[in-house]
């Protein structure tokens, strides 16, 4: 096999030449005595296990007691983790990657390929069970797919270990943004020994053992996590904060009363309640681009009311929501209003220049007159049809301002709320009309958005299923510049309007402004405990 | 007395057997599942994690298994959604907790409650009857989650006394502990007053006092005793509502007790850590209904078994 093309992408280069690594602290700054960070949990974390794992709060707590392959830095750039670099074959299918040779497990073990050959078996072994499973299939491992549906040993997935410091994987085809997937906490390494040692048990504080700059001291389910300084971690001496605690506080409210006693160093803002923090804590509020889109499914389906098969209604729909109301009156936490799916902020993507998205509301507003006229609706045939939506006061005064919104087109909206797990089984089982969704990217690239509308990707509730959708995305895999079919892909949606954009997530939050290091330009807003400090006043 | 004890422990196992198959039945309906997730399961992924937990199985023969693991190795299984925790272990960490701040409360709540009922009583119509009246109402309109977010104002953001939430010792304990205990306080000094009230006014009480008893012994001695029958009947419920767990302190203070554990096992359809906490409340329920039993007939001697 003959390697020549090193490294995948030029952005990688530069991120893996910085070497860029742990606290960044400028010499003039004086560190604050107590290095002790103290975050924020909506809920309880429901595995330590970086393969049962499916939360974005757990791979926060799993992103400090394990470290995969790369990490992110604060623009959301790559910087080694286990491994310092990697070569890609000719092909693109084979990425070799080359481990550094001091990186310890918490016990004093050194990490070694063979931990990540495992771990990543273990991910997609149906002994495992793991909700994450498809992750391999996503990242196109090579037989990833056989060995989840059980037609073939674990052992015969895409991956080798070549000595103790040589990671290989193979996958079945070429993937640009391959290494930028390798962040995701299911990736993790974990240690085999222990793994059989304890069983379900071996996450337990005390037993975990992690190759993080981070050891696991405490876990009181609902209660709190706390994480000390892991002294056998390559970079501990770079290491500033000592201990993270995370507080599952359950009600976003209370979590901001709390951090505002004093209790917490960061915390997310309620809806509505940015302008008045803004104006009050200057230095502590503020609201960054967060990777997520939220929009209104519609079925195309043959399950889907009539109605929504018709392209031109589904167009007035989406003009007539005004957007602006939504994100500047409701939610006004900085988030931006949205004509596209894939997040404006994504790495490399730039969106198409949608007619609509350019119109006024009135121009908008006129359109979707004209085209509900021609498909036979308006004020004197109205169009009813529901608006299924997930328990959340957001979603109500969402759904509410849009019933309204698009009552003077004589479309009447039927709202129905229903609890989560319902309002997603009736989702998966087409039995809807139009329902609130939000997705938020697995890693920094527009194919963690686009990929959901091909006609094969199972995520796909609305069954939008469109030939010339579905070979713009099967090009981009192979494109050396995938950006414009992503926009072809983008200007087919703007099209045919299987959804209807609402708007795009900003992770809206409060820190205390003695601390430094949280990611400032990040869309997935990943954070590492390591790269934090606390600066004395 | 002991025939009746034995008695009522027999009809409990149906009872909760009963409970269980209503239970499981009732959550197995439900739309959705442990696994339902915004990102749809591939079949397989989803076929091998209803095997590893028993769901590809026919409901009575999951039933069947399920009541067999417990009768014989007291073992309520995993939790589908904490993976790393059986319910035995999900049970073994909030319970305490849980039945910490119950108790308390509980106390509380009988102690002040009590003396507020009998105080209000005896000096019925005075300006202490109807603060305590008034002290009471109040308390009852204010719901605990009304209650909860504004203890923690005063006493965690205003006064800086006391931390606002987690379980860490017992200056954690006692914000929860009010909340949990106010509305309850309120319940047991009304029962409590207007029980004495009409206890006061019966001719055992008139004799008491033509004999020139001192009132003090009237009161706690002849009075309080018969007075007590309709607030123990609530006690005992009450006090199962209380051990087994406030979902609205658990949120508002992050306690980590076991009451918001069992309305997540709902929402996330969790069945075995929903089935763990209904057993648990359902055998609580059953016992102290029986405690209730018995205390009656102690103090009401007309009463046989």
């Amino acid at each position: 096999m003959k390697f020549s093309k090193f490294l995948a992408s030029t952005a990688l280069v530069a991120g893996l030449t910085l070497q860029a690594h742990a606290a960044d602290v400028p010499d003039d700054v004086t560190l604050a005595d107590d290095q002790t960070f103290t975050f924020w949990l909506l809920d309880a974390i429901k595995s330590m296990d970086p393969q049962i794992n499916t939360d974005v709060e757990g791979s926060d707590v799993l992103r400090n007691l394990f470290e995969g392959l790369y990490n992110e830095d604060s623009d959301g750039q790559l910087v080694p983790g286990v491994a310092l670099d990697h070569i890609v074959s000719d092909d693109g299918l084979t990425y070799t990657f080359n481990l550094r040779d001091d990186a310890r497990w918490s016990n004093g073990e050194p990490v070694t390929a063979n931990d990540f050959v495992y771990s990543w078996r273990r991910l997609a072994d149906p002994a495992t069970a793991s909700e994450y499973a498809w992750y391999m299939e996503l990242m196109q491992v090579e037989n990833a797919s056989a060995v989840i549906a059980g037609d073939m040993a674990p052992d015969e997935l895409g991956v080798r270990a070549v000595d103790d410091h040589t990671f290989e994987v193979t996958i079945s085809t070429p993937l640009p943004y391959f290494p930028q997937m390798l962040v995701h906490a299911s990736t993790f390494p974990v240690l085999e020994s222990v793994v059989a040692e304890h069983g379900d048990d071996w996450t337990d504080a005390g037993t975990l053992v992690g190759n993080g700059a981070y050891t696991l001291t405490q876990h009181t389910l609902g209660e709190r996590v706390v994480m000390e300084k892991n002294d056998t971690y390559w970079d501990s001496d770079n290491t500033v904060m000592t201990e993270l605690v995370a507080l599952t506080i359950n009600d976003v409210n209370q979590g901001l009363t709390r951090y505002l006693a004093g209790e917490l160093d960061r915390v997310d803002v309620p809806a509505g309640q940015y302008p008045r923090l803004k104006a009050e804590y200057p230095a502590q509020a503020s609201s960054t681009p967060y990777n997520c889109s939220y929009i209104y499914m519609l079925n195309v389906g043959e399950k889907g009311p009539e109605a929504l098969k018709d392209a031109r209604v589904r167009q007035a729909l989406a003009y007539g929501i005004d957007r602006d109301i939504i994100v500047e009156r409701i939610l006004q936490g900085g988030q931006r209003p949205s004509y596209n799916w894939t997040h404006w902020a994504i790495a490399g993507f730039e969106r198409p220049q949608l007619e609509w998205a350019n119109m006024t509301q009135p121009e908008r507003m006129e359109r979707a007159h004209e085209l509900l006229d021609e498909a036979g609706y308006g004020p004197d045939n109205p169009l009813e049809l529901t608006l299924q939506y997930n328990t959340s006061e957001d979603h109500k005064k969402i759904a509410i301002a849009v019933s309204q919104m698009l009552k003077p087109l004589g479309v009447n909206l039927t709202l129905d709320n229903y609890e989560w797990k319902v309002h997603t089984d009736r989702m998966q089982s087409q039995d809807f009309d139009m329902a609130r969704y939000a997705w938020c990217g697995d890693y920094n690239e527009a194919s963690t958005y686009l990929d959901l509308f091909t006609s094969y990707s199972g995520h796909n509730s609305g069954e939008f299923y469109n030939v010339e959708y579905d070979r713009v995305m099967g090009e981009s895999k192979t494109a050396e510049n995938p950006l414009p079919l992503y926009q072809e892909a983008e200007e087919i949606l703007g099209e045919e309007m299987p959804i209807i954009p609402i708007y795009h997530y900003a992770n809206v939050d409060m820190v205390r402004d003695d601390i430094r290091g949280l990611p400032q330009n990040n869309v997935n807003q990943t954070w590492y405990g390591k790269d934090l400090y606390r600066v004395a006043d | 007395m002991l025939t009746y004890i034995l008695k009522r422990i027999a009809i409990a196992i149906p009872t909760l057997l009963v409970l269980i198959v209503v239970s499981y039945v009732l959550m197995y309906m439900a739309p959705g599942g442990p696994f339902t997730s915004e990102r749809e399961l591939p079949p397989q992924v989803l076929a091998n994690l209803n095997a590893k937990y028993g769901l590809d199985q026919p409901l009575w023969r999951q039933i069947a298994t399920y009541v067999w693991n417990i009768v014989t190795d007291f073992d309520f299984g995993p939790s589908f959604v904490y993976k790393d925790r059986s319910v035995n272990e999900i049970i073994a960490q909030g319970f305490p907790i849980t039945l910490t701040y119950g108790v308390l409360s509980f106390l509380l709540a009988v102690i002040v409650g009590v003396s507020l009922g009998v105080a209000a009583a005896v000096r019925h119509n005075s300006a202490l009857d109807y603060a305590a009246v008034g002290v009471s109402i109040g308390a009852q309109v204010l719901p605990n989650f009304v209650m909860a977010p504004i203890l923690v104002l005063v006493f965690t953001l205003w006064l800086g006394w006391l931390p606002g939430g987690g379980w860490q010792g017992p200056e954690y304990w006692i914000l929860p502990v009010i909340a949990l205990s106010t509305s309850f306080m309120a319940s047991i000094a009304r029962i409590t007053r207007s029980s004495m009230l009409e206890v006061l006014t019966q001719n055992h009480i008139r004799t008491a006092r033509a004999k020139g008893l001192p009132e003090r012994r009237i009161i706690l001695r002849h009075a309080l005793k018969p007075a007590m029958l309709p607030v123990i009947s609530y006690l005992g419920p009450a006090f199962v509502g209380m051990i087994t767990g406030s979902v609205v302190v658990d949120i508002y203070f992050s306690t980590g007790g076991i009451g918001k554990a069992f309305v997540d096992s709902a929402l996330n359809r969790d069945y075995a850590v929903m089935m763990g906490v209904t057993i648990l409340m359902g055998t609580l329920t059953i016992l102290f209904n029986l405690i209730v039993d018995i205390l009656y007939g102690w103090i009401d001697p007309k009463i046989r078994f």
